[in-house]
């Protein structure tokens, strides 16, 4: 009995000594908050580097009518270089819009197709489809614009040029559409089946059923996945490097060739001596694609998250 | 039994009726169920064409040879082996450092934060850096690697490039997996005294590890196919040597394609294709690998 | 038997009269703002089966959970009052988790971890540092036979302990929960996923163990405290209503009206 008691008197002592596994415990703790907050760092330093490399221009040559009222890109011209970006926003947003004129209506079908039309083992070899296309690397895509589209476009539409709008545009809406379909099938999935069933209970169609009843019910899973595709088609680099034909032109057709802005960044880099005026526009372009981007993200976040709040 | 005549005639009519509406219904709805399913095939029918033009084109040049030899006169002949061991490098550089910060950032989301507006802040953040163009993840690795940490343009500098970018994959697949196990668990562990890291070592992770690893073998296609983040960090266009250490240069298998579709001249037709070739094929068996696995581990039953 | 069980009482009960294992003074326990458990004052004596009853949302669980401080992992828990563990006020300890080690816990769900039979029952061993094979296999044998769960599973002890059937989990549950060597073993309604027979065998082994540890079972079911516990305590909307010699209880010696109308089942 007294052998027991001094036993449990051991144990108590337990209980103020902090041993091996707690202090583990602590550090993995320490370890994983930071990590944790590593992403909010990385974030934030992107913004920073790439501030602080392009500042310089910003705080001195910046001229907003220049840069954003002006369609002359040429930057090597020795005495007078001219930054103006019209033409490679006009680049951008054309070949961005055209992507999203072919992807948005294609892969919100895809996705209607997928998630209410099909079942069983179709539904799952497609979405293993849709997954593998949209693992396609983007140089791979912009060798496609650049080897199969463009001879495809000179002989189909009789046009010099086949590295253009159209070319980029067809190309950067297949690239983006596999994951808009992705996430707009998820938005699709995450309306109860309850609102599917009250409808047919009621005698509505399965295309009623969706129109009526599943498509207002997802629609900012929806509008989400758009606005995420449009983010990546904005800030897509390879392809449309490849497939636009890359010269300065604000489009008046789809077959004209234009130049992006990510492009841009892409091709002049390198010959860029660094810290030189050219060098630091090349970086404010980077800070305009981030903020952008940031935005697009920012509210697509919070339209997804509307639903999840409702 | 006792109905009418008129009853029944009644009822048999509107069972008519009923059956015509459905009849009609089912051919509207055959009608849509086809117009989607035509959107959905136009959508995957161009890229099959494409991936079967590539190798039509490009398969002949395919060999083990191909591989295991270098470009030579000017990259106009001889293989790519260079380029897929620079891509080896800067993939496997890039895992060793995203691979553990990812795990333990997934760890951190899932294990021990609260739903609160720090945690919000952190999954904005994750997002964001998903979504910010590959070319501001270029520049962020040129200013931060390359020059402020002195790393030169090197595999090193190029590989902590492609591992931030890349990153997000890490932890979204962490998270997933390691939510996926029941909260029961944790608590039955917790009971018997076990500390949060114990019980995430013996019982979490273990439950959760084949889950985390096709995400990584997600993150390694997607960090294979990166270009445009390694171009002014790491990656050459053209080197006669293999690098030495991770504060070399190397050539990349997608720059490689970049660079003799775009910048050589007189290449021979059949040689980008098959450069294509070889770094799809890579990124699509690595895929197939990841969703074989998923699909396996679906089937497995725990508990 | 029945004057065995009586006798047991009656000497326990002078023993225990020093030995208080657990003691609570104005407890209170609320998530969120909205009260869970107010102002429970109680003593649970060393070897004795503690009793709780009483109907959902009485704040059982609550208790139990605020005994080993799971409230460190629920930021919506908030726990106020005094807690004694030896004499020791809990919420003062530098080490917590040498508090839980000691205290085994069963749940309403059987919990099978996803480990095999046998590591679910070493599990608890290996975390206290014992690495030796045979040592394991001694504890892992002993747990499960006490558990009465090592003749149907002595066979197959590599395979997964989360896909035994409900009523094996559960016993499995209780050879982790001893795995522990606890001197408080909690168990919190074990017998709603189990079937009859394996319950009553779970009650034969609950009453072999009191000899050995403290006891506190909560029960939905009346007659079960009644079969096992030495006392029993009411609980009612957050409330302790009546803490009593089981006995006493059932034959009626109550002092609010309310414990004797739930015992006999006019409500609940």
């Amino acid at each position: 009995m007294a052998k027991l008691e001094s036993s449990s008197k051991q144990m108590d002592d337990l209980f103020d000594q902090r041993n091996m596994d707690w202090y583990f415990d602590k550090l993995v703790q320490m370890i994983v908050f930071i990590s944790g907050i590593s992403a909010i760092i990385f974030v934030v330093g992107i913004f920073v580097f790439v501030t602080v490399e392009g500042m310089g221009f910003l705080l001195e040559g910046f001229s907003f009518t220049e840069v954003f009222g002006s369609e002359y890109w040429e930057p090597s011209d020795e005495d007078d270089p001219e930054y103006g970006m019209l033409a490679l926003i006009a680049g951008t947003a054309s070949v961005t819009g055209l992507a999203m004129l072919i992807a948005i209506p294609f892969s919100l079908g895809a996705a209607i197709y997928i998630a209410e039309f099909s079942t069983g083992k179709t539904r799952e070899y497609l979405k293993v489809l849709v997954e593998l296309l949209a693992a396609i690397p983007s140089v791979v895509w912009g060798f496609i614009g650049l080897s199969i589209m463009n001879p495809l476009i000179i002989e189909t539409f009789d046009v010099p040029v086949g590295l253009s709008v159209l070319n980029a545009g067809i190309i950067l809406g297949l690239m983006a559409a596999p994951i808009m379909t992705s996430i707009a099938e998820d938005a699709l999935k995450a309306v109860p089946d309850r609102y599917r069933e009250a409808a047919e209970a009621l005698g509505a169609t399965r295309w009623q059923v969706i129109y009526k009843t599943v498509l207002p019910a997802a629609k900012n899973g929806l509008l989400g996945a758009i606005l995420l595709g449009v983010g990546r088609g904005f800030g897509e680099t390879m392809a449309v490097l490849m497939a636009t034909g890359h010269s300065v032109n604000i489009p008046g057709s789809v077959f004209d060739s234009v130049r992006a802005l990510t492009a841009t960044i892409a091709a002049e880099l390198g010959e860029t001596a660094v810290g030189s005026e050219h060098y630091q526009v090349l970086f404010s372009i980077g800070i305009f694609l981030f903020l952008i981007t940031f935005i697009i993200n920012l509210t697509a976040d919070l339209i997804v998250r509307g639903i999840k709040n409702q | 039994m006792h109905k009418t005549t008129l009853e029944k005639a009644n009822s048999a009519e509107s069972m008519f009726s009923v059956s015509a509406l459905n009849v009609k219904n089912k051919k509207t709805q055959k009608l849509y169920s086809v117009l989607f399913l035509m959107m959905t095939l136009l959508l995957i029918l161009p890229v099959l064409v494409i991936l079967g033009t590539l190798i039509v084109k490009g398969g002949s040049m395919i060999s083990i040879d191909f591989l295991f030899t270098d470009p030579v006169n000017g990259m106009t002949e001889g293989g790519v082996f260079p380029a897929l061991l620079g891509t080896v490098w800067l993939v496997s550089l890039a895992l060793l450092v995203s691979v553990p910060l990812g795990i333990a950032a997934a760890i951190y989301l899932s294990e021990y934060a609260s739903d609160n507006w720090f945690t919000r802040i952190i999954n904005l953040a994750i997002i964001n850096l998903a979504g910010v163009p590959s070319i501001v993840h270029a520049l962020f690795g040129l200013g931060a690697f390359v020059m402020f940490f002195g790393f030169g343009t090197s595999i090193l500098a190029a590989s902590l490039t492609l591992a931030i970018m890349t990153l997000p994959v890490v932890i979204v697949s962490t998270r997933e997996s390691l939510q996926a196990v029941p909260h029961a668990f944790r608590e039955a562990c917790w009971n018997m005294g076990a500390t949060r890291w114990q019980t995430i070592r013996r019982v979490v992770l273990p439950n959760a590890v084949s889950g985390i690893l096709t995400g990584v073998i997600l993150e390694v296609s997607r960090t294979t196919g990166e270009t445009a983040p390694i171009m002014f960090t790491g990656a050459a266009f053209f080197l006669p040597f293999l690098p030495q250490g991770i504060f070399d240069q190397t050539m990349a298998l997608s720059l490689h394609l970049f660079v003799v579709s775009t910048q050589v001249p007189n290449v021979p037709e059949a040689l980008p294709y098959a450069v294509a070739l070889v770094l799809i094929g890579m990124v699509l068996l690595m895929n197939s690998v990841s969703i074989a696995l998923r699909m396996y581990l679906r089937g497995q039953k725990k508990w | 038997m029945v004057e065995k069980t009586v006798v047991d009482t009656e000497f326990d009960r002078v023993v225990k009269a020093q030995k208080c294992k657990i003691e609570v003074n104005d407890l209170t326990i609320s998530y969120a703002g909205k009260a869970a458990l107010s102002d429970v004052s109680l003593k649970i004596y060393e070897n004795e089966i503690f009793g709780i009853i009483g109907p959902a949302n009485a704040g059982k669980t609550s208790f139990l959970k605020s005994l080993n401080l799971m409230n460190t992992f629920d930021a919506n828990m908030k726990v106020e009052g005094d807690i004694r563990f030896n004499n020791r006020d809990i919420h003062q300890l530098r080490n917590v988790y040498a508090l839980r080690s000691r205290i085994g816990v069963v749940f309403p769900l059987p919990v099978g971890l996803p480990l095999t039979i046998y590591e679910n029952v070493a599990l608890s061993p290996r975390l206290r540092g014992i690495k030796d094979k045979t040592s394991l296999d001694q504890i892992v044998e002993r747990c499960l036979q006490r558990a009465a769960l090592w003749d149907e599973v002595k066979d197959r002890l590599n395979s997964l302990g989360s896909l035994l059937s409900g009523g094996q989990q559960q016993r499995l549950t209780i050879a982790r929960a001893l795995s522990q060597e606890p001197e408080v073993l909690m168990l919190d309604e074990f017998s709603i996923a189990v079937d009859p027979v394996t319950t009553m065998r779970i009650e034969d082994v609950l009453k072999e163990l009191k000899h050995e540890m403290t006891i506190i079972l909560v029960t939905n079911l009346v007659q079960q405290a009644h079969r096992l516990a030495d006392r029993t305590a009411f609980f009612l909307d957050g409330k302790c209503i009546e803490i009593g010699d089981t006995e006493a209880l059932f034959n009626g010696e109550v002092k609010d009206p309310l414990t004797l109308d739930y015992i006999e089942g006019r409500f609940g």
